[in-house]
């Protein structure tokens, strides 16, 4: 049986990803603009990382890297539906779409027909030398703090909120509402590009087309778990990034209780019973998904 | 009208040759208007006159065509909300510009923080700003409560406080005193008559009378766009005058008709019960009859239960007690088919969006209702050479125009053919009952004149017609029986035929506007209607009150009966 302490930093260095992408959704979504598109940002993201971490042997430079992959993917997003008024849901399939497909592409470009990427040779420090606590467990924790105060005490979160619920009494007092929601979308990407970097540079060391596997879906249905809040967001990450240790520590042992196809869909499985079970409760920002436009009249 | 008035520091806001258009549709044409500074000074005018567009203007949230705002006598432009609030222009809209889920304190500084340099919010620095600016002008607040728990009127002195905090001197308010209770609004014009004595500018978009007997020095009167006259408002000042300004004299449509002559109940509607969007009673113990060959007119202001009543009866709203029967079968709480099939026909109020399906051709949307039928499609595929067949008939019948338009989208009809040919296709379904939602609405004189033949002769044909308007005058004109629906009950009706049809007076013109006020005094005691009264105002419904033509207006506003012979006597 695993130690405690080991399913601990293993729930931690699980869920990191999942926390840097989900925190990415809170504050799209907070601002209004559904980020479906959150997955494919992670990919790229993550195919950003390793490939610069590869190339220059510096995993932090590979993180900055990813996240700024996925920041020029949500700038696409923002413009398609903030300027554009697009439909949010279609333009996040649209990302989904583009992130691996470029990721895939350029990898087969730049390593020689690969379809993954050269394994990295430096991973992201261990919070403390002889710890098994990934550096990345720890920024994602700090970042929904600093997040959780952002939109509670600054004038920025303050507006964020403010174009999320009632765009129109933001626009009346002279707040612009394309600006708040530009640049939230592309904090979103950046974000997503950091919870992918983490994936390759953290718990892997190489991208591959399967590395990301529905993880941005999950951080999506985090953050509906922790009801848009930045710090239940991070307590819902926690929640699936335990499943996921779940299932692979399960099903490592020798005694394993439940067929190994069951483990390896569980945290899928609790994704969907979390949603079913507390979607209903859940209040999203008023003005999420929709457009803003002046009225005419 | 004033444009000899010199650009001058006497007057907070000049605004010269506005020109304003949506679309083809002129809102604003040429229009100057003088407003003196420290007063409270009110535009007055009927829905779709113009006065909103004029002050969103001015606020930046659009933009005029071409024209010149003059700020205490200097030319400023004004491009977006920051730019107004820049030159000390506060607007209050008429639906609050308010976050529900922020408190109040969050609300009043949104848009101008007081925050140190890293963008943190100095929240007690705030507090203590907003503290100061609401005891000088006497705004009680509870700073940390959520908006959505607090009241419409405190909502508004949340609007206020906001435009107070940004140091406005020019208030624009937009309807103030729609929502609020007589308490509420007397304490309303108390805080506005106080901004005057701080030189403060404020100006009142309304269209009620009342409200600028009592608040306003100066009046300026819109109709159409056009800055009609602007007038001081004296003890002298006499409400009809402000009405009739306001009101074009509508001609009338010559309707002739038929001979009353009933026939059987073919809509009975009894002790019906039904909840609104909110959950809360929006009909209570409503009852009605509507007779074959009998047009029934309800008369009401918006909102005061005739979508629900419209709603229930054609299945799309659940029932919660009460009866609706069709030629004595009753059809509550099924399907929107079945009520079709037990003819029932209805001419929704909005054709854009409910009437008509705009991307079909106007073929396809002829059928709609009975695309089921054998003549229109065979074991589920449609027959198109009947369909069209039958659309150009109506297309002839109705004279509908272009009138080769069976094939082209029913978007690019104009407004007044698209209600022609959702009118043509309801009627062309033979129905026992015709359901009329404000079936003129949007259309020019010309086309509603036709619309009104079409019911009548539909009534002489036997059918019976319910005919739901908020224009008093169109029920007026054509309908057997008026009766009034307020806050979800039917307060009476008056039989038309019994008196003789006498025409609309200006009299009631007034009193429509005026009255409105009224309404929010009866809501207020109405919602505290106890099931003894609900008894009583029942029993009341049974012994069917007659109301005579001249109450028709005054209940519509919410006035009381007894009210209502104390006034005239």
């Amino acid at each position: 049986m695993p130690s405690l302490l080991f399913i601990l930093s293993a729930t931690l260095m699980y869920s990191a990803p999942l926390v840097f992408a989900a925190l990415g959704g809170v504050i799209s979504e907070r601002s209004g603009v559904i980020n479906i598109g959150i997955e494919g940002m992670m990919v790229i993201g993550a195919f950003a990382a390793t490939t610069t971490a590869h190339f220059t042997g510096n995993p932090w430079l590979g993180f900055v890297f990813g996240g700024l992959a996925g920041g020029i993917l949500a700038l696409l997003h923002a413009v398609a539906c903030v300027f554009l008024k697009a439909d949010q849901t279609i333009s996040g399939v649209a990302m989904n779409l583009i992130g691996p497909g470029l990721s895939m592409f350029l990898c087969g470009v730049l390593f020689d027909g690969n379809s993954t990427t050269t394994p990295i040779k430096n991973k992201l420090p261990k919070i403390l030398v002889g710890s098994d606590i990934d550096i990345a467990s720890l920024m994602s924790l700090l970042l929904s703090v600093l997040i959780w105060f952002v939109f509670s005490s600054t004038k920025w979160g303050l507006r964020v909120r403010a174009v999320g619920e009632n765009p129109a009494a933001a626009d009346s007092l002279g707040i612009s509402v394309s600006k708040i929601r530009v640049f939230s979308v592309i904090l979103s990407g950046i974000l997503a590009g950091f919870g992918g970097s983490a994936i390759t540079l953290g718990i892997v060391t190489q991208f591959s087309s399967s590395c990301v596997a529905g993880q941005g879906f999950m951080a999506l249905s985090a953050l509906i778990f922790g009801k848009w809040k930045p710090f239940n967001t991070y307590l819902a990450c926690l929640f699936f990034g335990f499943a996921q240790v779940l299932s692979i520590t399960l099903n490592s042992g020798s005694e394993s209780v439940l067929p190994p196809v069951i483990l390896a869909i569980l945290p899928y499985l609790l994704t969907i019973s979390v949603l079913i079970f507390f979607v209903g409760k859940s209040v999203a920002p008023k003005a999420n998904g929709v457009p803003y436009e002046k009225s005419m009249l | 009208m004033s444009l000899e008035t010199q650009i001058s520091p006497k007057y907070a806001v000049q605004m010269r040759g506005i020109l304003k258009s949506f679309g083809a549709k002129k809102v604003l044409s040429e229009f100057n208007i003088d407003i003196k500074k420290g007063t409270v000074h009110a535009l007055l005018g009927e829905n779709g006159a113009g006065k909103s567009t004029l002050m969103n203007i001015l606020y930046g949230l659009h933009r005029a065509d071409c024209g010149k705002i003059f700020l205490n006598g200097k030319a400023t432009n004004i491009r977006s909300p920051a730019d107004a609030i820049k030159n000390k222009i506060g607007m209050v809209h008429q639906h609050f510009m308010l976050i529900d889920k922020f408190t109040v304190l969050e609300n009043v500084i949104l848009g101008n923080e007081t925050t140190n340099k890293f963008g943190i919010l100095n929240i007690k620095k705030a507090r203590d700003r907003i503290l100061k600016v609401s005891r000088k002008h006497g705004l009680n607040i509870d700073l940390d409560a959520k908006v959505e728990d607090i009241s419409v009127g405190m909502q508004q002195r949340v609007e206020i406080l906001k435009a107070l905090y940004r140091d406005a001197d020019i208030l624009i308010f937009d309807e103030p005193t729609a929502v609020l209770s007589p308490a509420e609004i007397e304490d309303f014009i108390r805080i506005i008559r106080k901004f005057i004595l701080e030189d403060k500018t404020v100006i009142i978009v309304t269209h009620k009378l009342r409200e600028i007997m009592n608040s306003a020095d100066k009046c300026t009167i819109i109709r159409s766009g056009i800055n009609v006259d602007t007038l001081d408002i004296t003890e002298k000042t006499c409400q009809k005058d402000l009405a009739q300004g306001m009101i074009c004299s509508f001609t009338g449509s010559n309707v002739k008709r038929d001979k009353f002559n009933p026939g059987n109940v073919v809509l009975r509607v009894k002790n019906l019960n039904t909840k609104n969007e909110k959950k809360v009673l929006a009909l209570k113990n409503f009852s009605l009859e509507v007779r074959a060959g009998e047009i029934l007119g309800v008369a009401g202001v918006d909102g005061n239960g005739q979508k629900e009543l419209v709603d229930s009866i054609t299945g799309l709203l659940k029932v919660e007690s009460g009866t609706i029967e069709i030629n004595g079968k009753q059809i509550q709480n099924t399907s929107p088919r079945n009520v079709l099939d037990n003819k029932v026909s209805i001419i929704h109020e909005d054709r854009s969006k409910v009437g008509l399906i705009l991307d079909y051709t106007v073929a396809e949307n002829s059928v709609i209702t009975k695309y089921r039928s054998a003549n229109f499609s065979k074991h589920g595929i449609l027959k198109r050479k009947s369909i069209r067949s039958f659309a150009k008939n109506l297309i002839e019948k109705y004279n509908i125009k272009p009138n080769n338009c069976a094939n082209i989208p029913a978007r690019n009809l104009s407004g007044g053919n698209q209600q022609k040919l959702a009118i043509a296709r309801e009627i062309s379904n033979e129905p026992d009952l015709l359901i009329a939602v404000q079936p003129t609405r949007g259309l020019d004189i010309g086309a509603v004149e036709h619309v009104h033949n079409v019911l009548i002769e539909e009534r002489s044909k036997g059918r019976a017609i319910l005919l739901i308007s908020l224009e008093i005058d169109e029920i007026l004109q054509i309908s057997d029986t008026v009766c009034v629906i307020y806050n979800g009950c039917n307060l009476g009706e008056f039989d038309r035929n019994a008196a003789d049809g006498k025409k609309v007076t200006n009299k009631k013109k007034s009193d429509k506007r005026t009255l409105d006020e009224k309404e929010t005094i009866s809501k207020k005691e109405s919602d505290k209607t106890t099931p003894d009264e609900k008894e009583t105002i029942n029993k009341k419904e049974s012994d069917k009150r007659i109301l005579d033509e001249k109450e028709i207006g005054f209940l519509m506003m919410g006035g009381r009966k007894n009210d209502y012979s104390r006034k005239i006597s």
